[in-house]
């Protein structure tokens, strides 16, 4: 038993150091990026090429004055970013971010590198969980006392409530081909074929457009678009309420994108790599942060390439476009799995 | 441990529903049933029903009380009135009828024995599913029936407007 928690404590603390760490990595590439893109320098004062900007940025946050408006409502002004950043940390406990490769640590042998690993539906938890992060938004909307949160709020809980619906279709359909709610077998499952992303493409484009949507992105970020609502839900916001709702997004970006490559790349496996012990354990984390690395990069690429949809072909894109073609590709790996086609 | 997180959690949920019928706001009131709901999934949870667990916040507490939300925060809900009701029979009969139902619960639950053990919850979303789709087939389809008649009824009672 004690063995047995130190083990998930140490999966613990090395999950939350990469999610944490995740955070000023990314807002740094964000900027970087974000200037490539434009053709401008970004920042690049702090630290060689501007590595420490982040660190910087969020000193200065520390000391920003933490302001609350009159006529909030209190309790639920405090209460929105902490919601925010407590759904971002929990719904990352079910993924698989390593393969354990045999090796035993204080007699417990370590398996996939999943917090939970002792929970069954892995699936439906964080559907669940994530499915609870609109609080977040829409509570500092309302919570705020002003009309620009209020209809950001607004625009987050239907865009997240339309774009939720396309994505759990999505993912049914990988639980099916995979018979198991565990993403540690869904990863396996894939070990010895064709990644999902192939048999399964209109379910693997359906999630990647939806992730966006989820994680309130460009094109998607209708919740905060500065253009017409200010900055949306967060605008009454100051200090290190403000970088929570910050810190959740980059922190959802990297759960979806984690969930992305679990569901439908293959995990932290490579095909035709097979390494065991230590090294193992090293390469296969190695490779799972590769490939979310490659969607955090997408996510930064697509934001500052396309402009925001309006809030209408939002809505039509979700229920006429997503839906659809989920439901097609849950039915075609539904016959693909009546027909007993192994390679779906 | 078991036992401390049930207590804690059962407790949370009956002041919250509590909360969630009393409170003059309509969006606290939302809020609690949202806790109320939270509580009852690590209930679920404590009883290895994991299934139901997940499925009672992702339907609950994730989908029908956002919408609720989104509704009240839409239409701007006013706060209720000091209280609804006027006359004293009102509150007398409210009154009466809370108790009786609850003296009934308290008298069921001290006649009945130990409910009879369930199937046994390995597996438990694999054994819902195969339940559903084959002894209960008949009563799952009449559901989804039903559903899809309110869905309908729903659909025509806005289009009318129009």
């Amino acid at each position: 038993m004690g063995a047995e928690l130190i083990v998930i404590a140490g999966k613990l603390i090395v999950l939350a150091t990469l999610l944490l760490t995740a955070v000023p990595v990314m807002v740094w590439v964000e900027r970087r990026g974000a200037a490539f893109i434009q053709d401008r320098l970004g920042p690049n004062r702090v630290g060689p090429w501007g590595i420490i900007q982040p660190i910087a940025d969020s000193v200065k946050l520390l000391f920003k004055e933490d302001l609350t408006p009159a006529g909030v409502n209190r309790w639920l002004y405090f209460l929105a970013p902490m919601i925010s950043v407590f759904i971002a940390m929990l719904t990352f406990i079910v993924v698989p971010f390593g393969d354990g490769c045999g090796v035993t640590i204080l007699g417990q042998p370590l398996g996939s590198l999943m917090v939970a690993s002792e929970l069954e539906v892995g699936v439906l938890y964080l559907l669940a969980i994530s499915s609870l992060g609109v609080y977040g938004i829409v509570l500092a909307g309302w919570s705020s006392n002003n009309k620009y949160s209020l209809l950001g709020g607004l625009r987050a809980s239907a865009q997240l409530i339309s774009y939720e619906l396309s994505m759990a279709l999505a993912v049914l359909g990988v639980i099916l081909a995979t018979g198991s709610l565990r993403l540690d077998e869904v990863v396996a499952a894939q070990s010895g074929k064709l990644w999902n992303a192939v048999p399964q493409f209109l379910g693997f484009v359906v999630f990647v457009v939806a992730a966006f949507a989820e994680t309130n992105r460009l094109p998607f970020d209708l919740a905060e678009a500065e253009t017409e609502l200010v900055a949306g839900y967060h605008v009454e916001y100051s200090s290190m309420k403000f970088a929570a709702f910050m810190m959740s997004e980059y922190m959802n970006m990297v759960t979806v994108s984690a969930l992305l490559v679990t569901l439908f790349l293959g995990g932290s496996t490579l095909p035709g790599v097979h390494l065991e012990g230590w090294l193992g354990l090293v390469v296969s984390l190695a490779v799972f942060l590769g490939k979310v690395a490659f969607f955090m990069w997408l996510f930064v690429w697509v934001r500052w390439s396309l402009p925001r949809f309006r809030y209408d072909q939002l809505m039509r894109l979700g229920w006429k476009g997503l839906l659809p073609l989920a439901t097609v590709n849950l039915v075609l790996v539904a016959v693909g799995v009546a027909r007993g086609w192994t390679w779906i | 441990m078991v036992m401390t997180v049930f207590v804690v959690a059962a407790v949370l949920a009956i002041v919250s529903a509590l909360v969630a019928v009393s409170h003059r706001d309509p969006v606290i009131n939302v809020l609690s049933l949202v806790v109320t709901f939270f509580c009852v999934a690590v209930n679920f949870a404590l009883l290895g029903a994991n299934f139901l667990a997940a499925a009672q916040i992702l339907v609950y507490a994730g989908a029908l009380l956002v919408l609720f939300l989104f509704v009240i925060m839409l239409l701007g809900a006013p706060q209720a009135p000091e209280s609804g009701l006027h006359r004293p029979v009102q509150k007398t009969a409210g009154l009466a009828l809370a108790a009786i139902v609850i003296i009934g619960g308290v008298l069921l639950a001290l006649t009945m024995k130990v409910l009879p053990p369930a199937s046994p919850v390995t597996g438990d979303a694999r054994e819902i599913g195969k339940a559903m789709l084959t002894t209960h087939a008949f009563s799952f389809e009449l559901i989804s029936v039903l559903l899809l008649a309110a869905m309908v009824g729903a659909l025509m009672l806005v289009k009318r407007k129009h």
